[in-house]
């Protein structure tokens, strides 16, 4: 075999474990999803097998899924911005930050360390009837009986922004780190003042990052299901809950699999349209 | 009136000097070279005039104005990087003309004035491409319009040509040179490179370890180093520890290994304030090798050639003239010396200087 056709061939026998995997545990069972989406419950609770289009119509009609997709999509949104507006000014300052620089990154990895699920149990703990908020205010006498502070919408994105924060953060941070410095040095020199000079030139290079930060954000605060059931009441359910709800507790699997594919269209859709005009070069950059 | 002065300038990082009590006075309209190795501080003051960093101590004044609380954007000056710092998100045009918008020039005038910064840098045509499609050079006089269009009182430039290639830092040198003296702006330069200092400069600063050890015109720094780091700084020389014999009058004797004893003209040993232990600095290429017998005044010491390093149109010689070994860099016509020839050295006492020992 000549050098040229072994070389051509290297990448594919690199790439292939990684490309089996996805094959085999993503498109496959996605196959297997789409299929199922067609299939029928009957009232016996059987699957019964073949092609109809129920699911889709009970999906795509009633006013209760589009409803909860909006409320998602809303708090997705709210989620989002809270992200940049927090994450913003930490990410510029861990990334103008001279030596620390490796500990405070370090420190935004540690929530990693401990399972989402127990980060969003801890706020029960701390907002909760007995938590340590509620105690602490009966303690100084403000209040004389606990205030019912959780499972509420607002607590669901305190939960979200607690969870997608630091991915907001690690993306502009990269983004800003490649920023060359003496950039807004030449900046002041030429007469912009601090603040002109961030908004002229460090805030544009830096929209790459901010972009990726908040798709990310978006994307994965749309698809959560644990943060309103661990911290939203029973009307904050977003639309994962509804696909866990149908297949978890319902058993139903045809209609479940056709409202995850409806979640996973709308999500695929906004990915899209921000890789037509970002690029997914910079996600991955954020990523990486 | 100075276009720049530093009186008594001080910087410290924690505990760390990074300028020694430095003071300076830089003439209106003239082209000075802060000159040293890296770490020397050049780079500081240079930071201290932008105002990209406060002194420690000490008062800097642009023109007669103290600017020690003038923030930068205040300042009015024009600053070259050696990596261009040009805005990648904007176009050619739109960087030349960012000064110009903190500045009272009517917007229908940005257009005329960013034209004519192009044409005065040679590029009148990339005003609407992007920075990362233009070369290294051409970067670097996009950058240099940037910071002129804004006709700036001091014109700062930090290793500005360092990052080009070696045939293009010499087209870049003479450039800027013409540029500078065309709009006749005072100018600031900070480079390692001698040669740069000394082609381009009115007066060279040539600093060590946060101090100034000479200042004056490239052919002053050159041939009347005031120092052995300047004489080693620039050029290649050899030094020798010496005596002063005599002293006074429009002549200094000097003792020295090799040459023996020769008379110097006094202002090529201004430092040297008395008799007794002295250097003698000999250049390179003041030393010269020859088979032929020395002609009147000029000293001749006989020598075997030990290393010759051909470099086209020069040689650079090591020669062992007893057990002292000396460097000589000869202009040549024809075939260089070999290893092994004996040869003698010819030096005029008036080529060597001599400093304090």
């Amino acid at each position: 075999m000549s050098v040229e056709a072994r070389e051509a061939r290297q990448p594919w026998i690199l790439l292939s474990p990684a490309l089996g995997a996805v094959v085999l545990l993503l498109f496959v069972p996605l196959v297997f999803i789409v299929v199922y989406s067609f299939w029928l419950r009957t009232a016996t609770g059987a699957d019964q097998v073949g092609f109809y289009l129920n699911n889709w119509k009970e999906v795509l009609s009633d006013a209760f899924y589009r409803d909860i997709l909006f409320g998602t999509l809303k708090i997705a949104t709210i989620t989002t911005v809270i992200c940049a507006l927090m994450g913003y000014p930490a990410a510029y300052f861990i990334a103008r930050s001279r030596g620390n620089k490796a500990i405070l990154l370090l420190l935004l990895m540690l929530p990693f360390w401990i399972s989402y699920i127990i980060r969003t149990m801890s706020w029960i703990n701390i907002l909760g009837v007995s938590g340590a908020f509620n105690t602490f205010l009966l303690w100084i006498g403000i209040i004389d009986e606990p205030i019912q502070m959780l499972y509420n919408q607002t607590t669901v994105i305190l939960g979200l922004v607690h969870f997608l924060l630091p991915f907001m953060v690690l993306n502009v941070f990269v983004s800003l780190d490649g920023i060359d410095t003496t950039l807004e040095d030449a900046a002041n020199s030429l007469g912009a003042t601090r603040w002109q000079a961030f908004v002229q030139v460090t805030l544009p290079l830096s929209l790459p990052g901010l972009a990726a930060g908040g798709l990310l954000c978006f994307v994965l605060g749309a698809g959560t299901y644990i943060t309103p059931l661990v911290l939203g009441g029973p009307r904050d359910a977003m639309f994962a809950n509804l696909v866990f709800e149908a297949i978890i507790t319902q058993l139903n699997w045809p209609l479940g699999s056709a409202l995850s594919l409806m979640l996973l269209a709308v999500l695929g859709a906004l990915v899209l349209i921000y890789n037509r005009y970002l690029g997914m070069a910079q996600l991955m950059k954020g990523l990486g | 009136m100075s276009a720049v002065t530093l009186k008594n300038i001080v910087k410290r990082f924690g505990g760390f000097t990074a300028v020694h009590q430095t003071s300076l006075e830089i003439p209106e309209g003239a082209f000075v070279t802060l000159l040293g190795p890296s770490g020397c501080g050049k780079t500081t003051n240079l930071r201290m005039i932008a105002g990209l960093l406060d002194p420690t101590e000490g008062e800097i004044l642009i023109g007669d104005k103290r600017v020690n609380d003038v923030p930068i954007h205040k300042r009015n000056l024009g600053l070259v990087f050696q990596n261009y710092a040009l805005f990648p998100h904007k176009t050619v045009a739109e960087n030349v003309a960012f000064g110009l918008k903190y500045r009272d020039v009517p917007s229908a005038d940005i257009p005329a004035k960013v034209k004519a910064a192009l044409e005065l840098v040679q590029l009148p045509d990339v005003g609407h491409r992007y920075p990362k499609e233009l070369s290294g050079g051409q970067q670097q006089r996009i950058a240099l319009a940037r910071a002129i269009v804004i006709e700036p009182d001091v014109l700062l430039l930090d290793e500005p040509l360092s990052a080009l290639d070696a045939n293009l830092r010499e087209d870049m040198r003479v450039e800027l040179k013409r540029i500078q003296e065309r709009i006749g702006v005072t100018t600031v330069f900070v480079t390692h490179d001698q040669s740069e200092a000394l082609a381009m400069s009115d007066f060279i600063v040539v600093m060590s370890e946060g101090r100034v050890e000479q200042v004056g015109k490239p052919e002053e720094v050159y041939n009347t180093p005031a120092s052995e780091f300047v004489a080693n700084f620039l050029g290649a020389s050899n030094i020798f520890d010496a005596t002063c014999t005599t002293y006074g009058g429009a002549s200094v004797g000097i003792e020295a290994p090799v040459f023996g004893g020769m008379d110097i003209p006094a202002q090529k040993a201004p430092n040297l304030k008395s008799k007794g232990p002295a250097k003698l600095v000999v250049r390179a290429e003041k030393v010269i090798l020859s088979k032929s017998a020395a002609p009147k005044g000029v000293v001749s010491v006989p020598a075997k050639v030990e290393t010759v390093d051909y470099q086209g149109q020069a040689v650079r010689y090591f020669v062992s003239a007893g057990d002292t070994q000396l460097q000589a860099i000869n202009m040549i016509d024809e075939r260089p010396f070999a290893v092994g020839d004996e040869v003698n050295l010819h030096l005029r006492p008036q080529d060597c200087a001599a400093l304090p020992g």
